[in-house]
């Protein structure tokens, strides 16, 4: 008995499931890290939009748009955060597109590792990139008018916010990029990701809207993200928005993570 | 698997898409060391066939073996037996080539130094140090398909699947394929080649298979298949179409193909002494043969005999499956 499993298994190391997912997750998260600075297209996402974003809605509306005392920067900055993330997304969508078309997930299934890790690195690298995308905005928010009050317990609980929100976010942009036939489809698709957090807080906030329109906003999951991280920036109260936010995207990431799963397996299997 | 010779086995494979039966019962057995090349019409189920047993895809029914491991129930063990060169190539283009092998390798859990000692020792057998740090979309296609290959290579697999390795090569860079599959084999690695080129079959393989209508319909080495459709031709050229005509006359009784606007007459021919009594019925009849060419049976005369129509295609068409 021992001798005949000795021969079956011989040659081939049996690793513990766990630790081969992490570290292929680890060396296609460096794949998934590298190509943000191999392709200018991702350069362009990460780091102008948003500063685009921050100077065009600072200047063009923030003359019209009363936000109450300490100017519309302040008030702008957490929904400019949460708007970039969106646009980062659609890196993912196609990206996730992009490798289950071409025939490098088919080479990483016919090897002995965990072939679910590409996804998982198209996520750490969504979180690479939005968190320099968040330092930008950020950087450049300081330099015209944005000034933050909040502790380093602040600081740490929204950033601890956002990038829960980014990895909820990113498996549904891999989600997505797992249901679209092509990479068009695929930009197509994580345009719904872009368009929910317009419908929100970010810019103005919902007190002015018509009634239809604020109870959507105040009731969608982006604009507690947005009302959290301001608070926590400008050291504000926030409410229950936080808790809301964690029960959220907590909650949208333990669904999506199981069906992005489910269909690589789908997709790629049978 | 009970006989430890055999590197590939399928037994009764069958596969559907939907209403689509594309595999209906593939018995197939490969030797190790040896190359088998898989032969068939585009969309006969070479490349269904290729995922089955690269654990790509489960088959309805059946079984494959790959080095002694099912296919389905000893699936890791099976992808630490093979390497696999698809027939897209599937590397990362925004990496460099170097890049690429040791992201490979580590997957292959050969370690961050193991991985970059063979992603060199890679590199230099392919003929890619120089281009090693470039990234992969500024590559030729020769350069890629290299680069691919070698990656199928990294653990140094008892078994390789190349599934059209060659198609859209060119015919430089296809001949190095060859002689680094030649290689492959010497070493030992058994090979299953699926290919739309027959002269690359007929080059290669120990084992030659044709897939047709879901089942192989012909196997075996590619001298006995072209024996067993036709037998070596004369091919006798005339100077005009009078001559032509003449030894057509002199030739009646011989079951003769010709082609009247080249004056050329093409006789099934068993031995030589039967050519030389058809030289000699030539000369007493007045016919000077102007040329004489000894044609053998090809591939092409196999395909044609077992599945009824010729398989080769265009190069740049490829086989949709699955």
């Amino acid at each position: 008995m021992t001798e005949m499993t000795a021969v079956a298994t011989g040659g081939t190391r049996h690793r513990s499931g766990l630790r081969t997912a992490l570290r292929d997750s680890a060396v296609l998260s460096g794949r998934s890290i590298r190509h943000i600075v191999r392709n200018p297209e991702q350069a362009m996402v990460v780091v102008f939009l948003p500063i685009m974003l921050l100077v065009l809605f600072r200047y063009l509306f923030g003359g019209a748009i009363q936000t109450g005392a300490g100017g519309y920067v302040n008030y702008l900055i957490a929904g400019i955060m949460v708007i970039s993330v969106a646009f980062n997304a659609t890196t993912t969508t196609v990206g996730v597109c992009t490798d289950m078309l071409e025939g490098i997930v088919e080479r990483f299934r016919s090897m002995p590792m965990v072939s679910t890790a590409v996804l998982t690195a198209h996520v750490v690298a969504a979180v690479v990139r939005n968190l320099i995308s968040m330092t930008v905005i950020v950087l450049v928010g300081l330099l015209i008018g944005f000034r933050p009050a909040a502790s380093p317990a602040g600081w740490a609980a929204a950033v601890g916010l956002m990038v829960l929100f980014v990895a909820a976010i990113s498996w549904l942009a891999v989600i997505f990029g797992l249901l679209a036939d092509s990479p068009e489809g695929a930009t197509g698709l994580s345009l719904i990701i872009v368009f929910v957090p317009y419908a929100s807080s970010a810019f103005v906030p919902p007190g002015t809207m018509p009634t239809a329109l604020r109870l959507i906003v105040e009731n969608q999951p982006v604009t507690p993200v947005i009302d959290a991280v301001r608070g926590l920036l400008l050291d504000q109260p926030i409410g229950n928005a936080g808790w809301l936010a964690v029960a959220w995207w907590g909650g949208i990431l333990l669904i999506a993570v199981p069906l992005a799963g489910f269909l690589f397996r789908r997709r790629t299997g049978r | 698997m009970t006989d430890g010779r055999v590197a590939i086995e399928a037994t009764g494979l069958c596969k559907s898409f939907g209403s689509v039966d594309v595999l209906t019962g593939v018995d197939l057995a490969v030797e190790r060391g040896t190359l088998l090349a898989l032969l068939g019409q585009n969309g006969a189920g070479k490349t269904t066939f290729v995922r089955i047993l690269t654990t790509l895809l489960r088959p309805d029914r059946g079984r494959g073996a790959v080095n002694g491991y099912d296919v389905v129930r000893q699936a890791n063990d099976v992808r630490a037996s093979i390497g696999l060169t698809g027939q897209n190539t599937a590397v990362d283009k925004l990496l460099t080539g170097r890049e690429n092998l040791v992201m490979m390798g580590r997957l292959c859990d050969l370690g961050p130094a193991g991985a970059r000692r063979r992603a060199e020792q890679l590199l230099e057998q392919f003929e890619l140090v120089d281009a090693a740090d470039r990234q992969v979309k500024t590559y030729s296609g020769g350069m890629r398909r290299r680069l691919d290959l070698s990656i199928s290579l990294i653990t140094a697999p008892p078994v390789l699947f190349l599934d059209e390795p060659t198609t859209g090569l060119d015919p430089r860079s296809r001949l190095t394929m060859w002689d680094t599959i030649r290689a492959l084999l010497g070493g030992g690695t058994t090979v299953l080649l699926t290919t739309q080129y027959l002269e690359e079959a007929d080059r290669l393989a120990d084992q030659v298979a044709v897939l047709d209508g879901g089942r192989i319909v012909a196997q075996g080495t590619p001298n006995e298949l072209k024996r067993k459709v036709g037998t070596d031709r004369a091919e006798l050229s005339f100077a005009d179409e009078a001559a032509f005509d003449r030894a057509g006359e002199l030739l009646r009784d011989e079951n003769v193909r010709g082609d009247r606007q080249q004056a050329t007459l093409s006789i099934p021919m068993h031995d030589v002494k039967q050519l030389k009594c058809v030289l000699d019925r030539m000369e007493s009849g007045g016919v000077e043969v102007t040329g004489l060419a000894v044609t053998k049976p090809t591939l092409d005369d196999v395909l044609l005999a077992v599945i009824g129509r010729p398989a080769t295609r265009s190069a740049g068409q490829e086989e949709r499956t699955a």
